[in-house]
């Protein structure tokens, strides 16, 4: 008698745990499970809380009277405004100054990161020690520094640091001179914007010239006399329809021009330079990624230097540099809400601060704050993917 | 006809091309415009460093008690000495302060013992470090049983808090974030998007508002009646804030192994969870040790946040101290010392994680 092997057993299905489809999709319905009850619980506990506290929730609070002051405020603000109000001018503030520390932070960082590539030993090192300085120092470190060390260690309004006696510097903030723009001054803007069209369309003609019959003008530099001498002209035939405002000591304190507060010198100037330091790594190593065999393609086609660099490394490395670049942009614009801890009236101080402690509403005004980073963040995103898919190498 | 037979001996370089003269030449003065730049980089030098040293130890004043010792020509040293246990310890009780040190001790036998290349039992003294240390280092520091006092986390402050926010947070990260980089690689499309989800809300929020999140939502999500310590609630924010940050490095890490390993792992018949722990994360997190250690130090910068929602770290214990009225006036000593000591764990760091990137990288080098 042969004994028969047992015939495998085709067609018969494998136990419930060992079937990959349903293996997943139990798993995925246990965690919906899990998120679910643990938000469950949440909520309950929440609303047993708030309840126990007599806070009602909701966003009618917004509408209410703040009855605070803000010492910076880009729109009209009085302490009669809403909670409504009080958030657009931190919201505001915030961008401010991000704008601003995002304009300084790339400026320092670009110069500092070809400093650190110089071929000048001296101006190499000195590069490289503030980087290596800033960038190992916490930032919240550095705006104290700023703020307790530097700005409100300035001398009283009396004793003003001053340039030229226009601006003065003092511990109540920098005063500058404030333009006062007369009658006859909105002819520059507009000979600005036509200067700045002409010049688009001249480069964009001169680009399709270029490449249809090889000829071309210094279209360049045209637009650049354009852009710069045409609202020049109008200024000088208007007659200078300007004049300053210049700060004047009366008092104790500065009147007239402008103020710079110095919650936003120090969260400006601290922001920039640590920043700038990230960035003059990035920067670096852009450059360093393209292959030295790119410049010498370029050199023995007898290309001049500075169209090597501009045609042929530059290009090149900006497709390295953007994303890290713009992923600093977004840390800076999110350490910018370390402003509440000197007080420079941003988001997360006046609203997430102030708003929260008087009217107690924490889940509201937590979730607002939140949305709006969490809004930015998203839109880089999506403006990065969009440029990466724009400038990503076309490969086979 | 002559004949060499004998080689010619080398001749030594020309002059302009050795020695210190020439170095100069080609490094600092090889041209006008190098010139001007390498003379104006001296004199930026000579601007800022003659005040900066003439300030910290020529005109510095390093022995006293109060701030009567001081001459406040230089910087009042006497001011940091007077506070250094503060700064270090907080307020932990003079007495106990061993049980610090020991733990720290410890810890940095550890870390030493993982990051020299040649020393043996590397994966039993991490699994140490990653799950026998933290216990240990709890009943050490908060006592409360064998024998120890209680050390309420109220008086735990200084430089020693900074530590263990940074190591609580890093530690308990990684798990986190290994699980959340496996999700969002994971095929099913409800665990994938719920990753995504998470991982991009906490990166997307500054650290501020997630630390004003726990420590004002976190008592409303709580049972009534349940209040949760301060320290605890940093630490909950900062482990969340953190795992999102380690769960991109370590998929940047998954990535980077070819997908034939885990393929050839399957071929042999390997679960997922076999597949995982035995052939890819092992070797992915060897590639992303220096992606985790940069993580790390930016953690361990950002701690200073803490402040903002009343701990007293190291930033926190200085500022703390700034105010005494028995000593005002000294806000940039104590600036500079905190600065000084954020930067020294700082660079070291990023100089190992440079080192660790160069010696992972010897295949690739061009």
């Amino acid at each position: 008698m042969s004994v028969r092997p047992k015939a495998p057993s085709v067609g018969t299905k494998p136990p419930f745990w060992r079937d990959r489809a349903k293996r997943a999709l139990t798993f995925q319905v246990l965690l919906i499970a899990a998120v679910v009850l643990f938000l469950l619980y949440i909520v309950g506990n929440t609303q047993d809380n708030l309840a126990a506290r007599g806070i009602t929730t909701g966003f009618g609070f917004l509408t209410n009277t703040a009855g605070f002051g803000i010492v910076q405020s880009l729109i009209d603000y009085s302490s009669q405004s809403t909670y409504g109000r009080t958030f657009v001018v931190g919201l505001l503030n915030t961008l401010l100054v991000s704008a601003l520390g995002i304009l300084a932070a790339t400026l320092i960082g670009f110069v500092v990161g070809i400093a650190r590539l110089s071929p000048n030993w001296l101006i190499a090192r000195l590069a490289s020690g503030y980087i290596e300085i800033f960038r190992n120092i916490p930032l919240l470190l550095q705006i104290f520094f700023w703020y307790f060390a530097v700005l409100r260690a300035m001398p009283s309004p009396r004793d003003s640091l001053t340039l030229g006696e226009v601006a003065f510097l003092n511990v109540r903030g920098l005063f500058l001179p404030e333009p006062q723009f007369l009658s006859g001054f909105g002819l520059i803007p507009l000979a600005l914007g036509i200067a700045v069209v002409a010049s688009i369309v001249l480069l964009i003609w001169n680009k399709r010239r270029h490449e249809a019959t090889g000829k071309r003008l210094p279209a360049g530099w045209i637009s650049l006399g354009l852009v710069v001498g045409l609202p020049l002209l109008v200024l000088v035939i208007t007659g200078v329809p300007v004049t300053w405002d210049v700060p004047e000591l009366r008092g104790f304190n500065f009147r007239g021009g402008f103020t710079v507060i110095p919650e936003f010198l120090a969260l400006w100037l601290a922001l920039s330079i640590y920043t700038a330091s990230f960035i003059a790594e990035i920067v670096r190593s852009g450059i360093q990624a393209i292959p030295h065999g790119q410049t010498e393609a370029a050199q023995a086609l007898s290309l001049p230097q500075n169209l090597v660099l501009r045609l042929v490394v530059v290009p090149q490395a900006l497709r390295v540099i953007i994303p890290p670049l713009t992923s600093q942009y977004l840390n800076l614009i999110k350490n910018s809400s370390l402003a509440t801890a000197i007080g420079y009236p941003d988001l997360v101080s006046v609203f997430a601060g102030t708003t929260l402690n008087q009217t107690g509403q924490a889940i509201e005004v937590i979730a607002m704050t939140m949305a709006v980073y969490l809004t930015i963040s998203l839109l880089v995103s999506m403006f990065m993917n969009w440029f990466n898919a724009r400038v990503a190498l076309v490969e086979r | 006809m002559t004949i060499q037979h004998k080689m010619i001996e080398a001749r030594p370089a020309p002059k302009s091309t050795v020695g210190p003269l020439a170095w100069l030449r080609a490094n600092l003065f090889s041209g006008p415009v190098n010139t001007v730049f390498t003379l104006l980089g001296l004199y930026l030098l000579y601007l800022l460093l003659v005040p900066t040293i003439e300030w910290a130890f020529i005109d510095a004043d390093w022995i006293g008690t109060t701030r009567d010792d001081c001459s406040r020509e230089g910087a009042c040293w006497v001011f940091v000495k007077a506070r250094l246990g503060q700064f270090i310890y907080g307020l932990y009780p003079r007495d106990e302060i061993w049980r610090v040190n020991l733990t720290f001790g410890v810890f940095a036998v550890l870390i030493a013992w993982l990051m020299i290349p040649r020393l043996p039992f590397k994966r039993w003294v991490a699994a140490a470090t990653l799950l026998v240390f933290p216990i240990f280092a709890f009943f050490l520091l908060y006592g409360g049983s064998f024998g120890l006092p209680l050390v309420q986390t109220h008086r735990w402050g200084g430089l020693m808090l900074t530590l263990v926010l940074a190591v609580v947070g890093m530690v308990g990260a990684l798990p986190i974030g290994i699980v959340l980089a496996l999700g969002r690689r994971s095929q099913m499309p409800i665990v994938k998007s719920f990753c995504v989800v998470f991982i991009e809300f906490w990166r997307g929020v500054p650290l501020i508002t997630v630390l004003f999140m726990a420590s004002v939502m976190l008592p409303l999500f709580m049972p009534t009646g349940v209040s949760v310590d301060r320290l605890i609630r940093a630490f909950i924010g900062i482990t969340l804030f953190q795992s999102a940050y380690m769960a991109e490095v370590i998929r940047g890490g998954l990535q980077a192994i070819p997908r034939g390993q885990e393929e050839a792992a399957a071929a042999l018949g390997m679960s997922y969870w076999l597949r995982m722990g035995l052939i890819v994360l092992p070797q992915a997190l060897k590639m992303m040790i220096p992606g985790i250690v940069n993580t790390f130090i930016s953690l361990f910068k950002d701690t200073t946040l803490v402040m903002i929602i009343g701990l007293f770290d190291l930033l926190g214990i200085v500022q703390a101290a700034l105010s005494d009225s028995r000593w005002l006036g000294f806000s940039l000593e104590g600036y500079v010392f905190a600065a000084f000591m954020f930067w020294i764990f700082c660079f070291s760091m990023s100089r190992y994680s440079q080192y660790l990137e160069r010696k992972l990288h010897t295949g690739h080098k061009r």
